[in-house]
């Protein structure tokens, strides 16, 4: 009797657990990089997240926020099986995050297939802008190629007649390149896509030996994360600051800055990048979100920081519209579609990929007030600026 | 593709051969003599990194840090020796190989636990930041020049101890066989524990003169160590100058690959088949040589022993 009534009890009890929650609250799963150099990026994410949280004091209609973080280790099979815990095991709401473009393409399907909302918090692959573009879908970042298709136009008008590119060899650095590649209407005299994922090319001495021999009159790079830092050093090392001109896009920010101040990488300060958002950007829920970070943890908050605080912002959009009725997708659907949140890049409307419509401004790098390094504003590139994958997707 | 760049990418590709080098050297010594598979060698490379990182903006000298971090990763070694590898050296392969990944698992998150996720990055002195002008047209970073001339005097040492002390002796016999060499009365766990620090010291010589390049990073070592399995399979288990000539072979096709394969492949590929081509046959390129190499050399270039 006792042999059968244990394991029928533990089941009992297990087939409970999830029900103890999930009848109030929200439920958003989280997927980011929290393991391997990446996880500064993932902390980023996640520090926002929490803070956005703590803003909404922790309600969203009249139900508690639960956030359920998982990581996926920097790895596409890792994150296709987090997410599918969490779809399956959690039973939650909403996924949300992905700073890869590659784990989101391999996770998609978990969310999307079984009809939950899966919103992008950073990777905006060209597929899920054009062919796989799904209703409930949606983005809180850029679709890859606009941040450098800006950079594009930043090199056309500065005159630059000859470039050197360099990414990462995988999706969203071939994205990166194909963008810069639109809109610049000078010549590529030489590209290199360099190893990546968990054992990534941190050497870059042979890429830029070639970059510097190739007669280019300026070099476009994206190296997120970690690999950002140790390119910064390289470059001013092989004595380019000078000589090769640096553009880079997601490379150059909140993350890599006060690493590069700490030691001293003075060939950084003055160096262009583009970007939809930046600290400086003047709307007051930017502002409530800077200074709240600043306050909380001390540090200015990256691009990914901010895509995660709007992210938060935009599920309680969709969950007050219907006043908590997590059962009315429609309704959910209908209301992230108005994109009627506050949002850190002021107004902006989604188009029919879900894909935000939206400025892309250029900064420079800076030294603040307090002698901070950080990114500020000079001039808006594009407004109100859209993807053009979105052409493939029929929806 | 002139030779102006030709000449710094056989630099670069030196660079990374030496620094396999020094890895290799200690993972070579240890699987040869000791007969023991240390994944978690790469995990001095990474200590040898963060130790330096640390004393460096603690003391504000590249070059006390330097001082100091070297013997402090051989104490490590001595102390991981003696309290966890000797216990292994008794059991099969396999084993090992879950002892020392375990291992691996262990220094990855006791570093993020003292250092953070973000890993550390320090400046070099001003004297290492710069250029230097080789001939008319060739610049090279004064630093990586420093890479290769540390990395070729340790080499040269440790040919010497190897080739002509008796201490070197001790090592070869035990090299080609272990068991004789405990027959004749030697004190072989002194020689072993000697072997295992020497060979942590030098991983972490690598990973502190690659820190102020790449930065010092959670994992770093796991990365290169397979590069530096291959290096010894190609140079012969147990052998120093396999490893010395089985990194130079290695760095210099993986550093010349990749920067050459793309112009190599477009004389009989279409423009676009080889831009996404090569980085990938690149990357495949060194595997491809033990292949071949294992093939003709089972025992590798220089291997002691043939089984």
């Amino acid at each position: 009797m006792i042999k059968n009534f244990i394991p029928g009890a533990l089941a009992l009890i297990i087939l409970a657990l999830p029900g103890v929650g999930s009848a109030e609250s929200v439920k958003i799963g989280f997927v980011t990089t929290l393991t391997t150099g990446a996880a500064v990026i993932g902390n980023d994410m996640r520090d926002a997240v929490n803070l956005a949280v703590e803003d909404l004091n922790g309600r969203m209609g009249d139900r508690d926020i639960e956030v359920i973080f998982a990581d996926d280790g920097f790895k596409p099979e890792t994150g296709k099986q987090v997410t599918d815990k969490l779809v399956k095991s959690d039973d939650v709401d909403f996924v949300a995050g992905y700073i890869w473009s590659h784990v989101l393409l391999a996770s998609q399907k978990s969310v999307l297939n079984a009809d939950k909302f899966l919103i992008s918090v950073n990777a905006g692959p060209s597929q899920l802008a054009g062919k796989l573009c799904h209703r409930d879908f949606f983005s809180t970042s850029w679709q890859n190629d606009q941040t450098p298709m800006a950079m594009g136009a930043v090199l056309s008008q500065r005159g630059i007649g000859k470039l050197y590119v360099m990414a990462p060899n995988y999706a969203a650095g071939k994205n990166m390149v194909a963008g810069v590649e639109r809109t610049f209407k000078g010549e590529i005299v030489g590209k290199d896509l360099t190893k990546w994922g968990k054992d990534a090319q941190l050497d870059f001495s042979a890429e830029l030996a070639t970059a510097k021999a190739s007669g280019a009159e300026a070099l476009f790079v994206f190296y997120p994360g970690k690999a950002g830092g140790a390119f910064m050093k390289q470059y001013e090392q092989a004595g380019l600051a000078d000589k090769l001109p640096l553009y880079t896009v997601f490379t150059v920010d909140a993350i890599s800055l006060p690493k590069l101040q700490q030691a001293n990488m003075k060939a950084v300060l003055g160096s262009l990048t583009t970007g939809f958002w930046g600290p400086g950007l003047e709307n007051p829920q930017n502002a409530r979100f800077v200074e709240g970070f600043l306050k909380k943890y001390g540090r200015y908050p990256s691009f990914y920081a901010a895509q995660s605080y709007d992210s938060i912002f935009l599920i309680n959009s969709a969950v007050e519209s219907v006043g908590g009725n997590l059962q009315d997708r429609d309704g959910m659907r209908a209301a992230m579609e108005k994109a009627d949140f506050p949002s850190v890049r002021g107004s902006f409307s989604y188009g029919a990929n879900h894909f935000p419509i939206q400025n892309f401004y250029l900064l420079e790098v800076v030294a603040d007030g307090n002698g901070n390094w950080t990114t500020e504003i000079r001039s808006t590139v594009f407004e109100n600026h859209q993807d053009t994958y979105v052409a493939d997707c029929d929806l | 593709m002139d030779s102006a760049l030709v000449m710094i990418q056989v630099l670069n590709g030196l660079q990374l051969g030496v620094l396999l080098f020094l890895l290799a050297a200690g993972l070579t010594l240890v699987f040869g003599i000791m007969d023991f598979i240390n994944l978690a060698h790469g995990a001095f490379y990474m200590l040898g990194a963060f130790i330096c990182a640390t004393l460096a903006l603690w003391l504000d000298s590249f070059l006390l840090a330097v001082l100091l971090a070297v013997p402090l990763t051989f104490v490590i070694g001595v102390v991981v020796e003696l309290g966890i590898a000797r216990q292994l050296y008794q059991a099969d392969h396999l084993e090992q190989i879950l002892a020392t990944f375990g291992l691996i698992l262990i220094a990855d998150t006791l570093v993020q636990m003292i250092w953070g996720p973000e890993g550390l990055t320090f400046a070099l002195p001003e004297i290492l930041n710069g250029q230097v002008r080789l001939f008319d047209d060739v610049e090279f970073p004064v630093y990586r020049i420093l890479i290769i001339s540390v990395g070729l005097l340790v080499a040269l040492a440790l040919y010497v101890v190897v080739s002509h002390t008796r201490i070197g002796m001790l090592i070869r016999a035990g090299a080609s066989n272990r068991r004789m060499v405990q027959a004749l009365g030697v004190d072989i766990r002194m020689l072993f524990t000697l072997v295992f620090a020497a060979g942590a010291a030098m991983a972490g010589l690598a990973g502190l003169m690659i820190a102020p390049i790449t930065e010092a990073s959670i994992g770093m070592g796991n990365e290169i160590l397979i590069v530096a399995f291959v290096v010894i399979v190609i140079g012969g288990i147990g052998s120093v100058q396999g490893a010395f000539f089985g990194a130079m072979l290695v760095g210099l096709i993986d550093t010349l690959s990749r920067s050459f394969l793309d112009d190599f492949l477009r004389l009989f590929l279409s423009h676009q088949a080889a831009e996404t081509s090569a980085p990938a046959i690149s990357a495949m390129l060194i595997y491809i040589l033990m292949a071949v190499i294992l093939t003709f050399r089972p025992q590798g270039l220089f291997g002691a022993r043939s089984s």
